[in-house]
């Protein structure tokens, strides 16, 4: 079957279209290979009606499929009476409530705790160098923990990440350090962005984590192009994007999962439902019950998850990982948790939300306490490791800001590079006259060495 | 495979034949000898093809660029001998394909998404700014965007407002992008050639109605490797009274008033600007220190139009050289209407670049 197929599709893409064979391989098995579906619809006789349904007047094969009809006259229930259940694994106090998990190994998961202890440390002690004037703007991740380091765990190195903004748990378990987030804060010439973004626009080809833009939701059908190309690649790996409750409204979270749907790709769509788009809360952001149900709408296999549960969210992206490659499909995971900080920098949530709530969400919900609780349960970590960890963070968080801090700037050139390819000749007329100004001013641009 | 064969005499007949575009282009071929004739619409399948057989990374991406053979026909026959993995028909979301295809590209592939009008870019245009035109910058270097934004641009016949406007402007003001509009068909297959070998995206302006034109084309216009440079003007007739600057469609109405001007003894320079940006301000400027006029032309909305840019450049760097005001011939600063008199009235004629012409050179008011 395979050696007449691959006759059927050499005549059908040429030689060069072969070269992609492997991307195919994921179709074979599962059903019939969508090339061949697609040439079936369009005989013009398949259309009559009443031939299609082979005299059943109970069925009709309309353009989409074959329906059944119903005498009833009956509407879709705009709410469901029972919401769509949430997969949990660690209660409150860490102790497992599911079997139905996977297992991972001590080594993963005491970096996975340190990590989700050095992001929490980050966020914090950034949080306050914004506050002191010493970096511009920042954004934190606060109470979030669980979903940046559970599901960057559950990843494989390959996979390419297409973050919001809210998950630099992810970037920093793939190993940036905490002087690469400073020297990005800082805009200086550490910088591996070369100063070119606002803080926490994190970006980097090595790790496989694209650049961050400032734009909500366009990295949902990025993640879901790229993820196109892995697939005619043939490569073990998918894409995975992150969005927030507020990004599932925009154009683009529709034709990305309609797109993911049809174009079959694998990419794992990753909605962190906080609660909060900045003030507004999901009651005015939407009427379905989040963002699951949604899934089934598009034809895209979801799941919600607790978002606040480390194992949860790995073992929901573990899981989801395998059937996206496997399968060739995409995986919409709904994450339920709280911003437990402000939207950034610039917002101060107490004036739309009640304190006490905040609170309440920090004090009891902590993902970094629950995962510890079932770590020390386990036998893998203790008071003195906590101890040590937690002074160990902040002492390296202090330390990075305070070198980034009297890093020199990026120099001149790097206004100009990187507009295109190769600078065009404008660009570079417009850089000798930059620094012919510079020249005779230099009182008025202290900040630029050569 | 075609050898690169030179043939001069055929490019100099070229530069007669050009002369005589539109209307007589039907009367035209029946007088031509041996200089082979090809139609924008081809020029544009024949040069889509050959790179998507040299370059299996890239792949086509629109509404109806597959089974319906294009809404215009660009890439008819493509689907069938490369199949649907690299023509791809899409749902109905400029932003949804837009979004994807630069998600392709930020991966490493290289696509070609065409937009059935560019008035259909406007629902992609955040997409092309924020996600293509600025990422390499943004990510300072790390995501190269290798992508190619084409379709028809500007008024056709009869299609109203929201299918006529002219986008050059728009995109011809966004640093990190590289705006393109053929006229002939040479421009059509160098040009695109070269746009999507480029690393940087491009937004290539086609126009429709200059789809079924036919124009001559040589032997190394023909062979696969041949293309255009970008940033490059061209000056498709040579003259030292007057510059006239235009692009697409408004080329061959340049050249049909230059025509007219040179009954009259005024001798016309008509620059095809081929490369909205970067723009080729030196030989812009070196034509008008030649001639010392300069009427600008094209079809789009004057405010902040492409002539602007040009009048500015000019006024920057040929100050002394210019005998007289810059003229800009622009469309009306109206939506386009649909009644045909209207429609007329509302975009540039032959009449109205001879009338300017004649402004700058002081021979009429």
């Amino acid at each position: 079957m395979a050696l007449h197929f691959s006759k059927y599709l050499k005549q059908k893409m040429g030689y060069l279209g072969m070269i992609n064979l492997r991307s195919w391989s994921c179709c074979f098995y599962q059903k019939q290979p969508y090339l061949s579906r697609r040439f079936e619809s369009f005989k013009a006789d398949k259309q009559l009606g009443s031939l299609h349904n082979g005299g059943d007047p109970q069925v009709m094969n309309f353009p989409g499929g074959i329906v059944k009809f119903t005498p009833e006259l009956k509407f879709l229930s705009d709410t469901p009476e029972e919401r769509i259940h949430c997969y949990r694994v660690l209660d409150d106090s860490g102790q497992p409530v599911s079997s139905n998990f996977v297992q991972i190994d001590k080594d993963i998961a005491v970096k996975m705790y340190k990590d989700m202890v050095t992001l929490q440390t980050m966020d914090t002690i950034f949080y306050d160098a914004q506050r002191q004037g010493r970096i511009s703007f920042y954004v934190t991740a606060i109470g979030e923990e669980a979903i940046n380091i559970g599901s960057a765990a559950a990843l494989g190195m390959d996979d390419l990440v297409f973050p919001q903004y809210r998950e630099a748990g992810v970037l920093l378990w793939r190993g940036f350090t905490l002087q690469d987030f400073a020297n990005q804060c800082f805009g200086n010439k550490g910088d591996n962005g070369k100063g070119r973004q606002m803080p926490a626009h994190y970006g980097s080809n090595k790790h496989n984590y694209i650049t961050i833009a400032s734009t909500v939701a366009t990295q949902i059908p990025h993640a879901v192009g790229a993820a196109y190309s892995l697939k005619m690649d043939g490569r073990e790996a998918c894409t995975i994007t992150y969005f927030g409750d507020g990004g599932t409204s925009t154009g683009d979270f529709h034709a990305g999962l309609n797109f993911a749907a049809v174009m079959e790709a694998p990419v794992i769509l990753f909605c962190r439902n906080n609660g909060w788009a900045i003030s507004t809360p999901v009651s005015d952001q939407f009427r379905s019950d989040g963002i699951v149900v949604r899934g089934q709408a598009y034809g895209v296999r979801s799941i919600r998850v607790d978002g606040n549960d480390a194992l949860a969210v790995f073992t929901a992206v573990h899981v989801a990982r395998k059937m996206a490659i496997s399968e060739c499909r995409p995986v919409l995971i709904e994450a339920l948790t709280y911003r437990a900080g402000h939207h950034s920098t610039s917002d101060d949530s107490s004036k739309y939300r009640p304190i006490e709530e905040i609170e309440w969400w920090r004090a009891t919900q902590d993902p970094v306490a629950r995962f510890r609780k079932w770590l020390e349960g386990q036998g893998w970590w203790t008071t003195p490791s906590e101890i040590e960890l937690r002074d160990h963070a902040r002492r390296e968080v202090l330390h990075a800001i305070q070198v980034a801090e009297t890093v020199e700037k990026p120099s001149l050139k790097e206004i100009f590079t990187d507009v295109y390819d190769v600078p065009p000749s404008n660009l570079c007329d417009q850089e000798k006259s930059l620094r012919k100004t510079v020249e005779r001013h230099p009182q008025d641009y202290p900040h630029f060495l050569f | 495979m075609w050898g690169i064969i030179r043939q001069r005499a055929a490019c100099k007949g070229n530069h007669a034949l050009n002369l005589e575009q539109g209307i007589r282009a039907i009367a035209l071929r029946a007088f031509s000898s041996s200089a082979k004739q090809m139609t924008v619409r081809d020029a544009l399948n024949s040069a889509l093809d050959e790179e998507m057989s040299a370059d299996p990374k890239v792949f086509i991406m629109g509404e109806e660029v597959g089974e319906y053979q294009g809404a215009y026909k660009i890439s008819k026959g493509l689907l069938d001998k490369y199949g649907p993995d690299r023509v791809v028909d899409t749902p109905i979301t400029e932003a949804g394909f837009a979004g994807i295809g630069v998600g392709a590209a930020y991966y490493g592939l290289r696509p070609v998404i065409e937009f059935m009008t560019f008035n259909f870019s406007m629902q992609a245009i955040d997409h092309i700014i924020n996600s293509a035109a600025k990422s390499n910058y943004m990510s300072a270097g790390q995501i190269s965007v290798p992508i190619v934004f084409r379709g028809p641009n500007g008024a056709a016949a009869g299609v109203g407002a929201q299918h006529s406007q002219c986008y050059a402007a728009w995109y011809g003001a966004i640093p990190g992008l590289k705006v393109l509009a053929p006229y002939s068909s040479e421009d059509a297959r160098g040009l695109l050639k070269a746009a999507i070998r480029d690393p940087d995206p491009v937004v290539f302006l086609e126009n429709e109605l200059l789809y079924g034109e036919s124009f001559p084309i040589s032997d190394e216009v023909l062979d696969s490797s041949f293309s255009l440079p970008i940033g490059k003007a061209k000056i498709e007739r040579e003259g030292k009274d007057v510059t006239i600057t235009a692009f697409s469609k408004m080329v061959g109405y340049a050249l049909q008033a230059a025509d007219i001007l040179a009954k009259e003894g005024i001798n016309a320079e008509v620059i095809n600007l081929r490369t909205i940006r970067p723009l080729d301000r030196s030989t812009i400027n070196s034509s008008v220190r030649k001639t010392n006029r300069l009427v600008t032309v094209e079809e789009g909305f004057p405010q902040h139009g492409v002539g602007a840019e040009i009048c500015a450049t000019v006024v920057e760097d040929s100050f002394e050289y210019l005998d007289a005001p810059v003229e800009r011939i622009a469309g009306a600063d109206v939506p386009m209407p649909y009644a045909a008199n209207l429609e007329r009235m509302a975009v540039p004629q032959v009449e109205d670049i001879v009338r300017a012409a004649k402004r700058a050179c002081y021979r009429s008011r």
